[in-house]
């Protein structure tokens, strides 16, 4: 049974992977928002933002990368939505292969388009400026962190992508993921905002994964941020996941 | 000459969706081999039929056997003897006619993929257009890709939903011979469509399905006894297939003559 996931899996892995080669477009156009946001952050508001002397690009990067993933799971619930709404998602399904081969493929076709993106947004930021003394084990744990975020948010974008009625309905499940980091310590540290939206932005998930990535590039001790960071990603993945099963599981009853 | 065994088996089978209920009890036997039509008008449940025999759908009640295998208890054993073809050609677009038939074949596990998709490029005359994205073929290549790709393994009992809507007619009728040309090789096909001519022209066997009951089923020549007879205001003729369904569904409809061009615009009525 495994192995036949794994078979299964890795054939339509293939087929989204040619999709992705085949649109790059969708790569770039994930990148494009938060390389904009970037430019736009550092070289415009940046130098009224005090954020206690540091390379203010530096400090952008970890939320700006999780915007990348939050903007990137669109196009994965999209590219869903199209094999189910064009009639391949049924022929896959009347096929004797592993039901859920197909979602899988979808999902790891996602983990490599974002880390695609990621690593465009970082080549950018290198060239405004962002440096780290990170060694390998820092870099390795950002690419854990990132990899376990964007497989959370990709099975979260299962469900819209297996239930949307219209394209447009698809895309807009993204929208507040993208505005969650406006809200953390990613473009501002959480001190300055008033009372409650400062207890918001200090308890929801992009806070302490941002810190925690920033400590990893700035080779600083992680503290509680590390576990509160590993926790939320994989709390958000056990969550997402077991919504989507469910969605796909009403869905194909 | 002796009948073929049953390969398709349903009894009882119902369906509803929500307060509608779509499938009241339908039982039909297909025989291995035939093309067996399911003809109907649109809502009339054959989509809902084809689903549930091809383990897309659960039924709510009554059992259906296809190739010996129950589609509620043994899923994955009908699955691997069945091919569907749904209402809309389930290609994928972004993929080359070739790099679709080696999918398949390749999800089916076959040993030489590329082989199979280039003997099925060539049956259904793609070869040419193998290479091209299937995004860019005309409605009728997606028809005869999407039929190539079913038939990758050669499953026993094939579904065609509504396999000639939206088509032209040239398209139609290479669908068709595509049809034709696979029952003469042993397939068995369940054909549903709401074309009458369709199911004339290419079933042994005709199932009407009306308001999710079978009401008829039989040869176009049994179908055809089952027509009143002739009554005295008409002259007597043999009736064609549109007839008998419009009789037999009890469609309140005027006989009028079905060769008469398809309803010419009525300059009075938009003068108003």
């Amino acid at each position: 049974m495994t192995t036949d996931l794994v078979h299964d899996t890795t054939v339509l892995l293939k087929r989204s992977l040619r999709h992705i080669l085949r649109s790059p477009d969708t790569i770039i156009t994930t990148a494009v928002t938060p390389i904009a946001m970037l430019l736009l952050f550092v070289y415009v508001f940046g130098g009224a933002i005090d954020v206690g002397g540091a390379n203010y690009v530096t400090y952008l990067l970890p939320g700006i990368l999780l915007i990348t993933v939050a903007s990137g799971i669109a196009y994965t619930a999209f590219r869903l939505f199209t094999d189910v709404s064009g009639g391949i998602f049924e022929r896959f399904q009347s096929m004797p292969i592993t039901r859920s081969a197909l979602l899988w493929s979808h999902v790891l076709t996602s983990v490599v388009a974002n880390l695609t993106s990621l690593v465009l947004v970082v080549l950018v930021a290198l060239v405004m400026g962002f440096r780290s003394g990170a060694g390998v084990l820092a870099w390795l744990a950002v690419l854990g962190i990132m990899v376990l975020f964007t497989l959370a948010l990709t099975w979260l974008a299962v469900i819209p992508g297996l239930t949307a009625k219209s394209v447009d309905g698809v895309s807009g499940f993204s929208y507040p993921l993208i505005f969650l980091p406006f809200v953390s310590s990613a473009f501002v540290p959480t001190a300055g905002m008033p009372g409650p939206v400062r207890w918001f932005a200090e308890h929801q998930p992009v806070t302490s994964i941002v810190n925690t990535i920033r400590a990893l590039y700035a080779e600083q001790p992680l503290g509680n941020d590390g576990w509160l960071a590993l926790a939320w990603c994989v709390a958000l993945l056990l969550v997402a996941y077991a919504l989507a099963m469910r969605t796909y599981r009403t869905k194909v009853a | 000459m002796t009948t073929p065994p049953p390969i398709i088996e349903i009894v009882g089978l119902t369906k509803s969706y929500a307060d509608h209920e779509v499938l009241k009890g339908v039982d039909l036997t297909v025989r291995q081999g035939a093309i067996h039509a399911l003809l109907g008008s649109n809502g009339a449940g054959k989509t809902t039929v084809v689903r549930t025999l091809s383990t897309l759908l659960k039924a709510d009640s009554g059992t259906a056997v296809v190739h010996g295998h129950d589609v509620a208890t043994a899923p994955h054993r009908v699955r691997e003897s069945i091919s569907l073809t749904g209402q809309f050609a389930a290609v994928d677009e972004v993929l080359t006619g070739r790099e679709n038939l080696v999918l398949v074949a390749e999800l089916r596990r076959l040993r030489e993929p590329g082989v199979v998709a280039d003997e099925l490029l060539a049956r259904f005359d793609l070869t040419e257009a193998g290479g091209r994205r299937a995004g860019t073929y005309s409605g009728g290549m997606r028809r005869r890709l999407d039929i190539a790709m079913s038939l990758i393994g050669n499953p026993p009992v094939l579904f065609l939903d509504e396999p000639t809507t939206g088509l032209d007619p040239q398209s139609r009728l290479e669908v068709w011979a595509t049809i034709r040309e696979l029952a003469g090789r042993g397939t068995t096909v369940l054909l549903t469509t709401q074309y009458l001519d369709e199911a004339e022209q290419l079933a042994d066997r005709i199932a009407i399905l009306h308001e999710g009951r079978i009401i008829a089923d039989g040869t176009l020549a049994e179908l055809k006894q089952l027509f009143p007879p002739a009554e005295v205001e008409y002259v007597e003729k043999q009736p064609s297939l549109e007839e008998i369904f419009l009789a037999i569904v009890g469609h309140d409809h005027d006989h009028h003559d079905t060769h008469a061009p398809a309803a010419p615009s009525n300059p009075a009525k938009d003068a108003r």
